[in-house]
């Protein structure tokens, strides 16, 4: 009972969060400007670690978690980045 | 195989609920990542997922893990904490990027900047505080 309720929650969020970046992708590919493909990006890293944590969820391990937390850092440093380098065009000054 | 068949149902019902509410709100902020108009109103949207979205999946994993292992389980804890500090940082460093890139183009969407303050006392018409002010522009120009 509690096993089929939790496998198909954790199926219904997955599906959600892998639409979410369905959505997030087509921003980062058709996004009519620079910044908006940025947010697109941001968006897919944010929706990964959240999709990573399900997984562990499902799985019952907390490898995933590790994973999920080197995402959540690459996006910051991602998207600072491109920020930084459209603002100026270089990213280390 | 499951691990999840010796979770009892009090544990199991939030930790589904609050995983449904995660991945719902982040797909909500995506659907308005794709639907909104222009960049500024879509800066807004993806908010959702990371702050009560990525919350709610956090809580749900710390109370599936502390049922699993019968001890508390806060590491989640730790990408809260950071997503919380990054998020603000990142998505305001985005909007002032756009914000330069339109003035720079001579978008007519965006507001002007803001002139830079005058001294109390001076004049505006005076010489000298006309010189100040060339030498303010020419600092932040030097910037």
């Amino acid at each position: 009972m509690t096993a089929a309720l939790l496998g198909w929650s954790i199926l219904v969020a997955q599906l959600f969060l892998g639409l979410g970046m369905g959505c997030a992708a087509f921003r980062l590919m058709r996004g009519p400007r620079a910044q908006d493909r940025v947010l697109g990006l941001d968006t897919m890293y944010v929706n990964a670690t959240m999709l990573l944590l399900t997984f562990g969820i499902r799985t019952g391990s907390t490898h995933y978690f590790e994973a999920a937390l080197v995402i959540a850092l690459l996006g910051f440093v991602a998207t600072a980045a491109l920020a930084k380098f459209l603002m100026r065009g270089e990213v280390i000054e | 195989m499951n691990p999840a068949a010796d979770i009892p149902l009090w544990v199991a019902v939030p930790t589904a609920l609050l995983l449904l509410l995660g991945a719902g709100l982040a797909l909500v902020g995506s659907l308005g990542l794709l639907r909104l108009g222009s960049f500024y109103e879509r800066i807004h949207a993806p908010t959702l997922g990371t702050t009560l979205g990525i919350a709610s999946v956090l809580a749900a994993s710390m109370l599936y893990f502390s049922a699993l292992q019968t001890r508390p389980v806060l590491h989640e804890i730790l990408i809260g904490i950071f997503m919380v500090v990054t998020t603000p940082v990142t998505l305001m460093l985005l909007a002032r990027a756009a914000l330069y890139r339109d003035r720079t183009e001579g978008s007519r969407d965006v507001p002007l900047p803001s002139p830079p303050p005058q001294r109390p006392g001076t004049d505006a018409s005076a010489p000298d505080s006309v010189i100040v002010q060339s030498g303010a522009e020419k600092g932040r120009q030097g910037l």
